[in-house]
């Protein structure tokens, strides 16, 4: 009987923790936890040497593409039917048509886009949705300094190499559910990649970072004057600091004191910043995105017919900054990014 | 050689018939038996069990309960088995939204189920509460377990029941399943501005701590002074002996004060009551009384303010009238 019994539990220990060192998403220690407030405060930032390693990896910049003169034949002298570069000359129009090749289709090439029999032919959807996204490239450096400060954004920030980015979002109907009279729980309870594995709402890209739910849900007083926000309220926002969390690879502590979340004197800098990336993408999604609708294929859409919209991870794929920090477009002033100084 | 241990028991004493237990008048007594799996770990006697009308109510009610939640949790994965264990931590059964105030019914399928496994599972733990209270009495005890058990059963009615009540909202009560439970108390603490603020909080944490310092000292002592037969209560009674006095002396030894025999109870029982009751006081206080608990913290000085290493720091949504 006792032999029987230790064996077993050293069978059940054995298999228990063969299925813990499989199953889990272990980080390989070391890991370095840097202080990045005062002391004491808990404000710090871990990373492993491997993290790093696959960071650096995942992060590294494509080729240069030689600069092109601003000077000389206008691109819209040159080609018909350019509606948004035509402030170019046509051989930095030309670098810009390289660069997108190169960043977006790497693999189907000019074709993705263009009609290759007439250059000027706008009957691919691809060509329509890529003026859009040109326009939508050069309002963020113009107008999102904010948030993309000099470092600014390329194709390449989001697309790497890919046609469509790897990370976007669309209304999220929510796993298969019974419905009837059985309970819906509004979305809480499943575990998902977009609330990072929480129970918490799966969905906390439509309400915040289309529509204009609050995400400021913590009492402003000491006392109550005024009902606030239901906790739930409270989840849905919890699950989009989740969601920033995952997408930056940084901890609450990145931007806040988490003694006192809401608090913007204790905060850190980089929470004024992300504040205005959550901004940009409200203005982004309402006004560049979402509205692309009835230019995408069936194919292209989301289960609920909508058109791909942008996260804090389209651009920051897991990295504090995008590309961590690196500016390409310095290097691209055609995209509306500014020279380096 | 095989010797008397408190778990993990090798030599498993058994009378030849089981203990029916001191004579009571007018109690049936189911039958009772050994079983060898539970002599390992502490008394191989099983049974004889009270059921009785309100042990079998309580269990009936708890069923209910059990089964409405888990059939809406089921429902949520759409009747699919592989999913339901799979997504069996996360599941979860969520009250009714704020829309529906204290709505005593609100639509099945937006929070009433959470409403009627609520009823079933509060009326479930009641009735155990007055089967244990009348068990005790049966048996000529006091009636310190049932007093302790109401002390979770208060802060189970707090968080469920009495705080929503007075928020207005079953919104407010916490939903039903593994990690739910858990995202809703981060949550909470983040709405009403970090519970480790919360003075009553404070106080519930240090009784808990407590308990646990308290149980491993006393189940340290017990442990120690067995080789004198220091848990043996029954032997001690026909000969002392000397575990007692050891124990006593020990403490005195190493922190200059010893708790006696029947003191050390006392501490536990009130550290483990005291757990819950304060907890549920502070959970009580919140969104009622207090909105943001570091901001109190701040008015009452409990927060120190530490020097800013960053450039100041201001609300963007003043300088440009945004709304993140």
């Amino acid at each position: 009987m006792k032999t029987t019994f230790s064996l077993l539990g050293g069978i059940a220990a054995t298999l228990l923790t063969v299925a813990m060192l499989l199953t889990a998403g272990w980080v390989r220690p070391p890991i370095h936890g840097e202080q990045t407030g005062f002391r004491g405060t808990g404000q710090q930032q871990l990373i492993s040497a491997q993290n790093l390693r696959i960071l650096q990896a995942a992060n590294a910049l494509p080729e240069p593409i030689d600069k092109a003169s601003s000077s000389g034949e206008r691109a819209t002298e040159a080609y018909k039917n350019v509606q948004v570069l035509t402030d170019l000359s046509t051989e930095e129009f030309n670098r810009v048509m390289i660069a997108i090749t190169q960043w977006v289709s790497p693999d189907q090439g000019c074709a993705y886009c263009h009609n290759t029999e007439n250059l000027a032919d706008d009957g691919i959807y691809a060509k329509i949705v890529a003026r859009r996204m040109l326009q939508m490239n050069r309002y963020i450096n113009a107008n999102y300094t904010s948030h993309v400060a000099n470092t600014g954004v390329t194709c390449y920030t989001c697309h790497r190499g890919n046609p469509v980015p790897a990370n976007i979002w669309f209304d999220n109907p929510g796993a298969p559910h019974a419905g009837g009279m059985s309970a819906h729980n509004y979305g809480f309870g499943h575990p998902s990649k977009s609330n990072g594995a929480t129970g918490l709402p799966v969905d906390p890209f439509k309400p915040h970072l289309l529509g204009n739910d609050t995400i400021r849900v913590e009492g402003t007083q000491a006392l109550p004057t005024v009902s606030g926000a239901s906790i739930q309220q409270t989840e849905q926002s919890f699950s989009l600091m989740i969601h920033m969390s995952e997408a930056l690879g940084v901890n609450c502590a990145y931007c806040h004191n988490t003694r006192n979340f809401g608090g913007w004197a204790e905060s850190k800098p980089q929470r004024v910043v992300a504040w205005h990336g959550l901004a940009m993408l409200r203005d982004l999604n309402g006004n560049y995105l979402d509205p692309l609708k009835p230019v995408y294929p069936a194919n292209r859409l989301g289960p609920l017919g909508d058109s791909p919209k942008a996260n804090c991870a389209t651009c920051h794929q897991g990295a504090p900054k995008p590309l961590l920090g690196q500016s390409m477009a310095k290097d691209f002033p055609e995209l509306g990014g500014k020279p380096a100084p | 050689m095989a010797y008397y241990q408190n778990i993990f028991t090798q030599v498993q004493v058994r009378a030849a018939s089981p203990d029916p237990g001191v004579p009571i008048p007018n109690q049936d007594r189911s039958a009772a038996t050994f079983w060898h799996l539970a002599g390992r770990l502490g008394n191989a006697q099983i049974g004889p069990i009270y059921l009785g009308y309100l042990g079998l109510l309580s269990l009936v009610c708890g069923f209910t309960a059990f089964e409405i939640i888990g059939l809406n949790m089921w429902a949520s994965v759409n009747w699919d088995p592989v999913q339901f264990v799979r997504q069996l931590p996360w599941l979860a059964l969520e009250p009714p939204k704020p829309q529906y105030g204290l709505q005593i019914l609100p639509p099945l399928s937006e929070g009433g189920w959470w409403l009627i496994a609520g009823f079933f599972l509060t009326a479930s733990v009641l009735l155990w509460w007055l089967r244990m209270y009348r068990r005790a009495r049966a048996l000529g005890l006091g009636t310190h377990a049932a007093w302790a058990f109401l002390s979770a059963i208060w802060l189970y009615l707090v968080l469920g029941f009495i705080r929503p009540l007075l928020m207005g909202s079953w919104s407010e009560a916490v939903p039903f399943g593994i990690f739910p439970h858990l995202d809703w108390t981060a949550a909470f603490s983040i709405r009403y501005g970090n519970l480790f603020y919360n003075p009553f909080h404070m106080l519930s944490i240090a009784f808990l701590y407590g308990s646990a310092l308290l149980f491993a000292m006393h189940g340290a002592t017990i442990l120690a002074v067995g080789r004198f037969g220091g848990e043996r209560e029954i032997e001690q009674i026909l000969d002392r002996g000397t575990a007692s006095e050891r124990a006593a002396l020990f403490w005195r030894w190493t922190m200059g004060f010893n708790a006696t025999m029947e003191s050390i109870h006392r501490w536990a029982w009130w550290f483990a009551v005291l757990t819950p009751l304060t907890g549920g006081i502070g959970i009580l206080l919140t969104g009622t009384v207090v909105d943001n608990w570091y901001l109190w913290g701040v008015v009452h000085g409990i927060a120190p303010e530490y020097p800013h290493v960053f450039p100041p720091v201001l609300d963007p949504a003043l300088a440009s009238g945004g709304t993140p």
